[in-house]
């Protein structure tokens, strides 16, 4: 850390930052692992249309409440005459209801699954952009120029730190959803998918706005801003040309973080039905639903939770190598933990 | 000292303000429809519509309507738009369940993320810190509904070892009590013990390097010793500080999903049905209830941190 990263030349022996960090992420074979499983989950999710068109033959929010397919020779209801879905049929029916129905109304929820997984990652990524971005310009402002306008905005962050999170959601998920959005000719409709996401990335820049300030107010005395600012840099170039390349790697692990934890945020919050809105489905809004046929069909519980376990866990894991390889005497560790992990900012 | 504590409070009492003029106008200004038209529903007629703007004072200016809200959160006579039932009382009934969930699970995640973090470091790169890890990272991921659900099936309906849902009363049978609470407080519990667990660890990795571990050992202190009193206490007070944001956070009601998909009937759980019928007044009140705890626990370890370090009051005092 306090290193610009310097570009390398091929075939010298010195090697920058960003190399090191590389070997050392390549040989955490946990790390890669996770990345692996989480590129897999990515690709599970871009495949749905190619799934729903040439597989399943349908759409996810097509109902078949009173079809029936063809299971080797035996025709079969599915949603039998008392509302029960059919279980998984694999390949039994060339892949139309690989995992069954989802419930009375009859939709294929293989195809749900991926399709909920393009709407969570999508929120989780988006929102975690939007984040990052607010997070590290409001700690470098406040963080560089200290003074009232580090006040400013560190009571501000204190104001939204003090609602609990999933309140503060589901307060402007509610209002949001009423009425929609309106910022100067931008309309946003009560239903569309970017008022989770700007709610998301909204609420979690405290958690870490903080920690990238704090790590601001120990670099600003550094001797690199002082000769920076000795060389008549003005503010913003010392801001964005000399302090930002010295945060990266703590954005980076910081933004893979907190995709994870938004997505845990998106699902609680469409679990409660202030996240994502109908048609619209994500994983947290299928485990909802599922929750209500929980004791007769329980894999359409199980099934988009478990996707959702699976990738905050891909996530959390390669964050952690992320930041072992980038900073491996880590005196941020701590900081970073007690900043995006917070519970306080996760949905329980 | 007394002037650390002073200012804290005055702050906390700024930072509330804020937060109530920031919830007010989250429901008055930015959804672009009128209170009246929701209470009156999608078909009423104008005249109902413009009925309810006279009684609820929705024509007044904003402050006015402000002060009005705040007068009545805290003189406890507002009124649900939806049931028409008095909130603050609602919140006062929710709050036994509300602390017997957070205070029950507190214990749990207290006790074991501890003892995990603590066997965790002493052993760190062994197989029982590996498993511990791999635990508690799994832990941290999972969604907390989804494991409420995946434990109401399996040791509810499956094993029939735990009632389904709902709270009883302590003063009524406390042998319920803790049966109906079982399954809620190891749910609240996981995600906390794999989090303090992991920050206890890298804690006392960190602190193990220390110069002062190095004389308690020099002057001739056991392993043990060693680890408990010097390692461990040091490294429990960040461990404090989290503990009082976590649990500021779950006593106002923060526990939302868990209070709800047990059906505790707490804040929490309050907020939940107010959200699902589209009642404004409790979900303004329960924010700022929850908000109140959030910064009031904030304070606390604020001052307690002062009082433990006064590096900390000297520093803010020099700002």
């Amino acid at each position: 850390m306090g290193v610009t990263p310097e570009p390398n030349v091929a075939g010298t022996s010195a090697r920058g930052p960003w190399q090191l960090a590389y070997r050392r992420l390549r040989r955490n074979r946990i790390a890669l692992a996770a990345l692996f499983v989480f590129v897999g989950i990515v690709l599970f999710a871009l495949a749905a249309p190619l799934w729903a068109e040439h597989v399943a033959h349908t759409g996810p929010n097509a109902t078949h409440t009173t079809a029936k397919v063809v299971v080797g020779d035996e025709k079969r209801e599915v949603v039998d005459p008392e509302g029960k879905p059919v279980g998984p049929l694999w390949f039994g029916a060339g892949g139309e209801f690989f995992l069954g129905a989802d419930g009375r109304l009859g939709r294929d929820e293989m195809v749900r699954l991926m399709y909920g997984g393009r709407t969570s990652l999508l929120i989780g990524l988006s929102s975690a952009l939007i984040t990052t971005t607010l997070a590290v310009v409001l700690g470098l402002v406040a963080g560089y120029r200290r003074g009232w306008t580090d006040a400013l905005i560190a009571r501000g962050l204190d104001v939204v730190w003090a609602f609990p999170v999933l309140l503060l959601g589901i307060a402007l998920g509610t209002a949001l959803a009423v009425g929609g959005l309106k910022i100067g000719p931008v309309q946003i409709s009560g239903g569309s998918i970017l008022i989770p996401i700007l709610i998301i990335g909204f609420v979690s820049v405290p958690y870490m706005a903080r920690p990238i300030r704090g790590e601001v107010i120990a670099l600003r005395e550094k001797e690199f801003v002082e000769a920076a600012v000795a060389q008549g840099s003005g503010t913003l170039r010392v801001m964005f040309g000399e302090l930002l390349p010295n945060l990266w790697s703590t954005i980076i692990v910081f933004f893979t973080l907190n995709i994870a934890n938004n997505m845990l945020l998106e699902a609680g919050l469409s679990y409660l039905g202030a996240g994502v809105r109908p048609p619209d489905s994500s994983w947290g809004s299928m485990v909802s639903s599922g929750v209500e046929s929980i004791y007769t069909a329980p894999l359409l519980t199980i099934l988009p939770g478990g996707m959702i376990l699976l990738t905050v866990l891909s996530l959390n894991v390669f964050g952690d190598g992320l930041r072992d390889a980038l900073d491996p005497k880590s005196k941020i560790r701590l900081e970073a933990r007690t900043g995006i992990a917070e519970p306080a900012g996760t949905a329980v | 000292m007394a002037r650390f504590v002073l200012r804290r409070l005055v702050a906390m009492a700024l930072v509330l303000f804020a937060i109530s003029v920031l919830v007010f106008l989250i429901f008055n200004v930015i959804p672009n429809s009128d209170p009246a038209q929701r209470m009156a529903g999608k078909n009423a007629n104008p005249q109902l519509v413009a009925n309810i703007t006279q009684d609820w004072g929705f024509d007044e200016p904003l402050p006015v309507q402000y002060v009005e809200t705040m007068r009545k959160i805290f003189t406890g006579d507002l009124i649900s738009y939806n049931t028409q039932l008095n909130v603050d009382q609602r919140i006062l009934e929710g709050i036994p369940a509300t602390f017997s969930l957070c205070i029950g699970a507190a214990l749990i995640w207290l006790f074991f993320g501890i003892v995990f973090g603590y066997l965790s470091a002493l052993r760190a790169g062994g197989p029982t810190d590996r498993l511990l890890t791999v635990a508690a990272v799994i832990g941290v991921s999972i969604p907390v509904f989804w494991l409420a659900a995946i434990f109401l099936y399996l040791f509810t309906f499956k094993l029939h070892l735990f009632p389904a849902t709902g709270y009883v009363p302590l003063t009524e049978d406390p042998i319920q009590w803790a049966n109906h609470l079982a399954l809620p407080w190891v749910t609240l519990a996981v995600l906390f013990i794999g989090f303090y667990s992991r920050v206890l660890r890298s804690n006392m990795l960190d602190s193990m390097d220390e110069d002062y571990v190095r004389t308690a050992r020099a002057k001739g202190l056991g392993e043990r010793q060693v680890a408990i009193r010097h390692v461990l206490r040091n490294s429990l007070i960040p461990i404090v500080t989290l503990f009082g944001l976590d649990f500021g956070a779950l006593i106002g009601g923060g526990a939302l999903l868990t209070e709800s998909i047990f059906s505790l009937g707490g804040v929490g759980e309050y907020a939940v049905e107010a959200i699902e019928t589209g009642d404004l007044p409790p979900i303004m009140a329960v924010t700022l209830y929850g908000a109140f705890f959030v910064v009031l626990f904030n304070t606390l370890v604020d001052i307690a941190y002062a009082y433990l370090d006064p590096r900390v009051r000297l520093g803010s005092a020099a700002q």
